[in-house]
């Protein structure tokens, strides 16, 4: 059995109180750093000897990119705690703001302490309305408290926590994007930008994923090598929240040790795969990643061990197809998907994204044609030249299925139409108006 | 025109920001409450607020999934079409929404509460299939479940949300 980090103080159908979080030893961790127990450079690297790497989908090393922040760059600094979340099957930060919000709260205050920022922003889909309330209002608690705003908890350090509503578009989850969605710019990435330098407004800005920063608070308190011993793999580090969803007993966001294996994820969990359905394919960490077929089911669920067999982590959030899913129809969704949330600033993504959606679209619909195969391979391999990571994101699927499922794309070919049902949309002049 | 209260609220909110434009996204979900949807009079006094021109605050609004520029009705129905959600519906549901309320995604009902919309992925897939509405998740939906919910909000008056 491990213990949790993250979901220390679950509470039946309500987050958890201030008070609640106090007593399992909250706000300790920034009572230590304001006292100047740990100074800066302490902190950043107590972060880097754990191991802790960034939660929302890329992996980069926290500590690593904590310390880009050099002590003579120019004030005022900014944090922003990401938690626009909109990868499919991911729904991890709004658990975790929902169990534990000052877990959260803290975890961005002591990273606004690491980079010496005087304001923060948590940026937050629309569709998480609900929780942003919920961080406006128990931040305005932790601020009663003295933890947040002028003077915190007696010091010299100052932070100011921002709850920042978008409007809804996945490029906003994009680093750069973000920063560019909170100035009030169209969310465009700006690859040529270096945060660490020129972030919001020009200035130094730190960009994490909430659960980023929801795993610094406890790395402080208990210490690095205890959160790094957390994980099950050598180079893993500390729990994550693993969210599983599709066609299981019990979809839902766990929490365990970093690289657990997907079948105990699957299998144990989340309670296998409902009665009568058989595997056929997983996602392992969120749309933007391959389907891998049943034979990687014991892949410890970490970022170096999915590396190694040639695909990515993501976000953790493991999405499984039995054998009734079609997956052309499910890569023909994903491709849609991406393909509508593209910001179309450059050409490989905002051109080669519907393309590939519809050639998909006639083989799932019994016009397919052998030369399709080798131009979707060719389209999805030329994501890679898009100017931000959305484009090969997208591509994963698409190579995942071309990998895996040839076989299926080919029986849609042949049968000139899809085994699994007869028509991908029955009704789809409902959804849209005539033109 | 927005009520001057309002617009006394939305100046000082533009005040205390960082810079004006950050405060774009709020302003713009604020003047869609007061008028239901972004209007044309909305966007121009919208860009007045924020010091940008009509066509900048269009360039945002555009851009993104939560603010309308067209009419919607007093409710609208997120239908996530995430993968997730595909997997256990195929697309039936919004077919079920729609010739339920007689529209089309996007159009208005004709008593004016409901307009449908396909929205990416909600983050509710431990629920799927998924929609929200007024700030609040449904899933997993069944046709009778969906009867339920639309017969819900039409007798049991409730504020509108910020970003609903």
């Amino acid at each position: 059995m491990y213990e949790p980090v993250l979901f220390l103080n679950l509470q039946e159908g309500r987050p958890a109180t201030i008070d609640e979080y106090r007593q399992s030893g909250g706000y300790q961790s920034l009572e230590k750093v304001v006292r100047r127990e740990l100074s800066r450079q302490d902190l950043i690297r107590m972060v880097t000897d754990s191991g802790l790497r960034g939660r929302g989908g890329a992996a980069f090393p926290t500590g690593r990119k904590w310390s880009f922040i050099q002590d003579h760059y120019p004030y005022p600094r900014y944090v922003v705690a990401n938690t626009d979340e909109m990868e499919p099957g991911t729904f991890k930060d709004h658990k975790l703001v929902n169990v534990d919000p000052h877990l959260v709260i803290e975890g961005i205050i002591l990273a606004g302490y690491a980079v010496g920022a005087s304001k923060a922003f948590f940026f937050i889909r629309p569709s998480y309305e609900l929780d942003a309330e919920l961080m406006e209002r128990e931040s305005e608690v932790a601020r009663q408290a003295g933890f947040l705003g002028k003077n915190i908890l007696g010091s010299d350090f100052s932070l100011e926590l921002v709850v920042h509503r978008s409007a809804g578009r996945y490029i906003c989850g994009e680093a750069t994007a973000t920063v560019q969605a909170i100035m009030g710019n169209r969310a465009h990435p700006q690859k040529t930008l270096h945060m660490a330098e020129h972030g919001l407004w020009g200035q130094p800005t730190l960009v994490n994923n909430a659960e980023t920063l929801a795993c610094v608070p406890p790395i402080v308190r208990r210490g690095p090598r205890w959160f790094k011993g957390l994980a099950r793999t050598e180079t893993g580090a500390g729990t994550r929240l693993y969210c599983v969803s599709g066609k299981v007993n019990r979809p839902g966001c766990y929490e365990l040790p970093s690289g657990t294996p997907l079948r105990e994820i699957i299998e144990e969990a989340a309670g296998g795969l409902l009665p009568g359905s058989e595997l056929k394919a997983v996602i392992p960490g969120g749309a933007s990643t391959s389907f891998l077929p049943p034979k990687f089911l014991d892949v410890a669920m970490d970022t170096d061990s999915l590396k190694a067999i040639g695909h990515r982590l993501g976000t953790g959030a493991v999405i499984v197809f039995d054998q009734n899913s079609c997956i052309v129809a499910a890569t023909l969704n994903i491709t849609e998907y991406f393909a509508r949330e593209s910001c179309g600033f450059c050409t490989p993504c905002r051109e080669g994204l519907p393309y590939i959606r519809d050639l998909l679209w006639r083989i799932e619909n019994g016009e397919g044609r052998e030369e399709f195969i080798p131009l979707i391979r060719e389209m999805a391999a030329f994501m890679d030249q898009a100017y931000c990571g959305f484009a090969p994101g997208a591509a994963q699927p698409v190579k995942g299925m071309l990998a895996y499922f040839e076989d299926e794309i080919r029986e849609h070919l042949r049968r000139k139409k899809c085994p699994f049902k007869e028509k991908y949309h029955p009704h789809r002049e409902l959804w849209y108006p005539a033109e | 025109m927005i009520p001057p209260e309002l617009r006394e609220q939305l100046k000082n909110n533009v005040k205390v920001a960082e810079d004006p434009k950050e405060q774009a996204i709020n302003v713009m979900y604020a003047i869609q409450r007061h008028y239901g949807y972004l209007t044309d009079e909305g966007l121009e006094e919208a860009a007045a607020l924020l010091g940008l021109t009509p066509l900048e605050v269009e360039e945002l609004a555009t851009f993104y999934d939560f603010i309308y520029r067209e009419p919607v009705g007093r409710y609208v129905l997120h239908v996530c079409d995430g993968v997730v959600c595909w997997m256990f519906h195929e697309g039936s549901l919004f077919d079920y929404m729609c010739q339920k309320l007689g529209v089309c995604a996007g159009e208005v009902s004709a008593d004016g509460m409901f307009t449908v919309l396909p929205t990416a992925c909600l983050g509710y897939c431990d629920h799927a299939p998924a929609l929200i509405v007024n700030g609040q998740f449904y899933g997993p939906l069944t046709p009778e479940k969906i009867d339920e919910i639309l017969e819900r909000l039409r007798t049991e008056p409730c504020d509108t949300i910020i970003c609903r």
